[in-house]
């Protein structure tokens, strides 16, 4: 297929798969599930397919529209969203997988629906990834906030609906409010909104007016979750689990934090950031976020907030990791993206095998439960250290880079805030994994309910494989990355 | 005979002969029939001038061939074009949507005088956009508020009758505020024309009687388009209006006025009185904001979601308001691009709101829940609407914002203010239709399944058109904006 071709068919896919859905739900459940499941492998199989042009050096584009002189709808595909959309498109796999599991094994309602938001939210995710200007990545960003909106409300209960609330509320506010105004503001002083390497900001803007694009940016990407405009994310999690794995631990917030880099590698340009001091606020900020949401975790009795706070710190790392202005660094935040992504889905995974298995929720309630459900604990297990950044995980690779870069900008902030936030991320991790496995269930007769579903089972086994996998083979995706900083400082 | 000559004179023609006609079909369907086949003759009439306005021609016609002074002008350019696509597109559309709505809510025998009202509102609302002569402006215009007038008073409830005596008073006032104005510049310079008037004014020498003209008919068409804050009449007007009136008349009724606002000004006082962008920039700009603000602020407390549309028009109108503000390029042909954009939204909102009556017991938020589920096509049309109202991306909404956004940034460091106040309008939008939204989708029984009833078809097939043709026009922005251009670069060719 000639690459513009596959760039039309990352897009096209997801959304035949979402009207596939549609139509067969009314027809047949399993046919749905097997719309699913083609859809994704199909999806998957075109965006790798794009792999090996990218690492060769191509920059495959596709024109699709031109809404007003100056005001496309194009896409081109460069390393940091190829990776997005790798990450995004295979673990789509494995959460369907998961998704059909969890879905039947907890009754839930309106799958039909929850299935055809999903493929459109994979579609919105496929068109940030792939976008060539800020105007078409903020068109399929809104895309995705508005489609995840139903899979969050999907309960449709008062409480749900009000978190709900908060989640769109959040997130519409901050795109509109501040995203958009900053996307005009860089059109109107550069004259377009083209990811080009090396940022087409410098010398348009200067002094104070650099910060406050970068604060405009930074905020109006609510998606990023950066204090303190994070609390949408604890919100989301009233979502069925499948939606937490996926979105909420990868495609939504890696979108967030996605962008960030992205503006700052192909918007600001790293070096003209770095030779602006008025943009040495964002780093502190992500440092904060990520003791802030930490401790927060810390107190977190329910299994999916703690979850969710761990999340944020995590997006903070890959904010903080663009934000060192190194190229080590700049390779961090594009590893970390992958690494948290296996560990948290692995992590979300479990939380809610754990609910369908047993519908507990907190953690209190998990006392001795590793033994009832080894396979679910033991993948929890690996998530966990992947987060703490233990060796064999993939968390070690990200936080080696992240603290590689510190170093090489010898900031010695970053450094002193990953050191720290490892201690506290264990301080939260260890216990829960001491919990599960040694303490005894605190009333003995309480029912046996064993393991998940096997499909939910499957699937967080398979993502714990890539968690420890990650840490043995990631050549290629630094080999792909660094292209993106050859030619840096 | 070549008729495609002629075809100005048929826009305004058709619907006014029609009129009579439709008066006289007495038996049941016949005046919508005649009626639609009407206005989609005049749609397509529209079109056919569009056609020729797009090649960059203007099209004079002079009736009976009586030369200017004397005779009846007819002058179309761009932004003209323009209104007669919305204006005659608006009326179709609406008039698609009627038959079932207008079935429901007119008596038959009384329906051949409503739809012969109708018609004479199209006429006259064309007639104004055509026109090249001030007092035949004021002649379509007093046509077009009669006939409006019995429109709106003509739905079965009776709360209507207050809302249109209100408007009776105010459009009154507009227009004879309009005629005054009118007046008094033909006492000084002795012709109707608006092309003769611009030449006219330059020679008068008494600047007075001019400015005054200025403030007369700036306030009496600012009152007919329900600038804020003369827009009191116009809430209560859309609500208790019949659906397919409400349809009609918020897709276009408004618009018309700011266009006489717009063009009267730039023909005629812009390149006359020294200064005047200023006044005129300074007068509206803050009127707009006020409206942007204060309209929006109230949308989000109504209940009724016929009158919670109607404050949102009244904010647009200040968008509208604003880019013409600005009196540049930039500015204006965001502003214009607005009048095509907002009437495709919120003429995409009231079809879905006329199509929701069909069905749910009443238009109060509380009224309407579980219409997610009940009617899932015309609320998938109206959450499409919604986001071209709020301005999301990928909408028709959106383009016009982006240029007035564009366009405020400009203006320095009030602009900067400005965008806020536009940024803010449009969080206040999301708050309002938020609150729709959740009451479709989120009250009710909730997981009683209730059976789908939808709207009848027809309603349902002009609905979905209207939302494509939202998406459409977010994607593919060049018709609106090339007609935008032209149309602000021919207004703003006699500003100093």
């Amino acid at each position: 297929m000639n690459p513009a071709d596959s760039i039309a068919a990352a897009l096209a896919i997801p959304l035949a798969g979402a009207v596939a859905i549609a139509l067969l739900g009314r027809v047949n459940a399993n046919l749905r599930e097997a719309a699913t499941l083609i859809t994704a492998v199909a999806l998957a199989w075109v965006v790798w397919g794009l792999g090996p042009l990218l690492l060769a050096g191509g920059r495959p584009e596709f024109a699709l529209t031109q809404v007003m002189p100056g005001l496309d709808i194009a896409f081109r595909v460069e390393p940091l969203g190829m990776l997005f959309a790798a990450l995004a498109s295979s673990l789509w796999i494995i959460n369907s997988v998961y998704s059909i599991g969890y879905m039947r094994g907890n009754n839930e309602k309106h799958q039909t629906r929850f299935y055809v938001c999903f493929a459109i939210a994979l579609a919105a995710v496929m068109g940030i990834a792939f976008a060539a200007n800020l105007f078409t990545l903020f068109l399929f960003y809104e895309i995705l906030t508005l489609s995840t909106y139903p899979l969050v409300s999907h309960k449709g209960d008062a409480a749900t609906v009000r978190s709900a609330r908060v989640y769109i509320g959040i997130l519409l506010f901050t795109s509109i409010g501040l995203l958009l105004p900053a996307i005009i503001w860089t059109y109107a002083i550069a004259g377009s909104g083209d990811f080009v390497l090396g940022g087409i900001l410098e010398g348009k803007i200067s002094g104070m007016e650099v910060g406050l694009l970068l604060a405009l940016f930074v905020f109006g990407i609510g998606k990023a979750a950066v204090m303190p405009v994070h609390r949408w994310l604890p919100a989301a999690m009233v979502a069925p689990t499948p939606v937490s794995a996926l979105l909420h631990a990868v495609a939504v917030v890696k979108a967030g934090v996605f962008t960030v880099t992205k503006v700052i590698v192909y918007i600001f340009g790293v070096d003209f950031l770095f030779s602006e001091p008025s943009s040495g606020w964002l780093l502190y900020l992500a440092a904060f976020t990520i003791i802030a949401a930490s401790v927060v975790a810390m107190r977190q009795q329910n299994l999916k907030r703690l979850l969710a706070y761990s999340t944020i710190a995590q997006l903070s790392y890959v904010v903080m990791a663009a934000a060192i202005l190194k190229p080590l660094a700049e390779i961090g935040a594009a590893v970390h993206m992958v690494a948290h992504a296996f560990g948290k889905i692995t992590l979300f995974f479990a939380a809610g095998a754990i609910y369908t298995a047993s519908k507990k929720t907190e953690l209190h309630q998990l006392k001795g439960i590793g033994r009832q459900m080894p396979w679910t604990m033991a993948a929890f297990t690996i998530g966990a250290l992947s987060m703490i950044g233990v060796p064999p995980t993939g968390g070690f690779v990200s936080k080696w880079y992240i603290l590689a870069g510190a170093f090489q900008a010898d900031n010695l902030v970053a450094v002193a805030t990953i050191i720290a936030s490892t201690v506290l991320n264990a301080a939260y991790f260890l216990p829960i994994i001491f919990m599960v496995w040694f303490s005894k269930q605190e009333q003995e007769d309480s029912p046996q309910h064993g393991e998940a579903p096997l499909l939910v089972v499957v699937a967080l086994t398979a993502t714990a494989a890539l968690t420890i996998g990650f840490f043995l083979f990631n050549g290629t995706v630094l080999e792909l990355e660094s292209q993106v900083v050859r030619g840096m400082q | 005979m070549d008729l495609s000559q002629h075809l100005v004179a048929f826009q305004v023609i058709v619907p006014l002969l029609s009129a009579p006609l439709a008066l006289l079909l007495r038996p049941r369907g016949l005046a919508w029939a005649a009626t639609t086949a009407a206005a989609a003759l005049s749609f397509a009439i529209s079109l056919a001038i569009l056609q020729q306005v797009l090649s960059g021609q203007e099209i004079y016609y002079e009736m009976g061939s009586w030369a200017a002074p004397y005779g009846i002008a007819l002058a179309v350019d761009a932004f003209s074009g323009l209104m007669t696509i919305i204006v005659s597109g608006a009326a179709l559309a609406a008039l698609l949507v009627a038959r079932q709505s207008v079935d429901k809510q007119i008596e038959a025998e009384r329906q051949p005088l409503f739809y012969s009202a109708w018609l004479l509102v199209m006429a006259g609302l064309l007639g104004i956009v055509v026109s090249a002569d001030a007092f035949n402006i004021f002649v379509f215009m007093e046509i077009s508020s009669l006939a409006s007038y019995i429109l709106i008073a003509g739905g079965p409830d009776r709360w209507a009758l207050p809302a249109v005596f209100k408007y009776l008073i105010m459009g009154t006032i507009g227009a004879t505020f309009y005629l005054i104005g009118v007046g008094l510049i033909y006492m000084m310079t002795g012709t109707l024309n608006l092309a003769d008037m611009a030449d006219r004014v330059s020679q008068v020498t008494e600047l007075k009687p001019i400015l005054v003209a200025a403030g007369f008919i700036t306030v009496g068409m600012a009152l007919k388009a329900a600038v804020f804050p003369l827009h009191v009449w116009l809430p209560n007007a859309y609500t208790y209006a019949p659906h397919a009136v409400t349809v009609f008349l918020a897709a276009c009724g408004t618009k018309v006025a700011l266009y006489v606002l717009l063009r009267f000004d730039f023909v005629v006082f812009q390149p006359n009185l020294a200064g005047h962008e200023i006044q005129f920039g300074y007068f509206l700009m803050p009127l707009a904001l006020l409206a942007i603000l204060i309209a929006s602020g109230v949308a989000v407390f109504e209940n009724n979601l016929k009158r919670l549309l109607a404050y949102s028009s009244v904010a647009q109108i200040g968008y509208i308001l604003l880019g013409a503000s600005f009196v540049n390029m930039a500015g204006m042909s965001a502003g214009i691009m607005h009048f095509f954009n907002h009437a495709l939204a919120k003429g995409t909102l009231f079809i879905a709101v006329a199509a929701l009556a069909m069905r749910m017991p009443g238009l109060n938020l509380s009224e309407l829940a579980g219409a997610g589920r009940r009617m899932p096509v015309t609320m998938g049309v109206f959450v499409v609407g919604a986001l071209s109202l709020i301005g999301v991306p990928g909408t028709a909404g959106f383009t016009s914002k982006w240029l007035l956004i564009s366009a405020s940034l400009a203006q320095g460091t009030v602009g900067v203010a400005l965008v806020v106040a536009i940024l803010v309008s449009s969080l206040l939008a999301v708050i309002y239709i938020w609150r729709v939204i959740e009451a479709a989708y989120f009250s009710g029984p909730a997981d009683s399944e209730q059976a789908v009833q939808e709207a009848p078809l027809q309603i349902l097939i002009v609905a979905v058109t209207a939302a494509a043709a939202n998406i459409y026009f977010g994607l593919n922005a060049s018709l609106p904006l090339t007609l935008a251009e032209q149309s602000a670069s021919a207004l703003l060719v006699t500003a100093p």
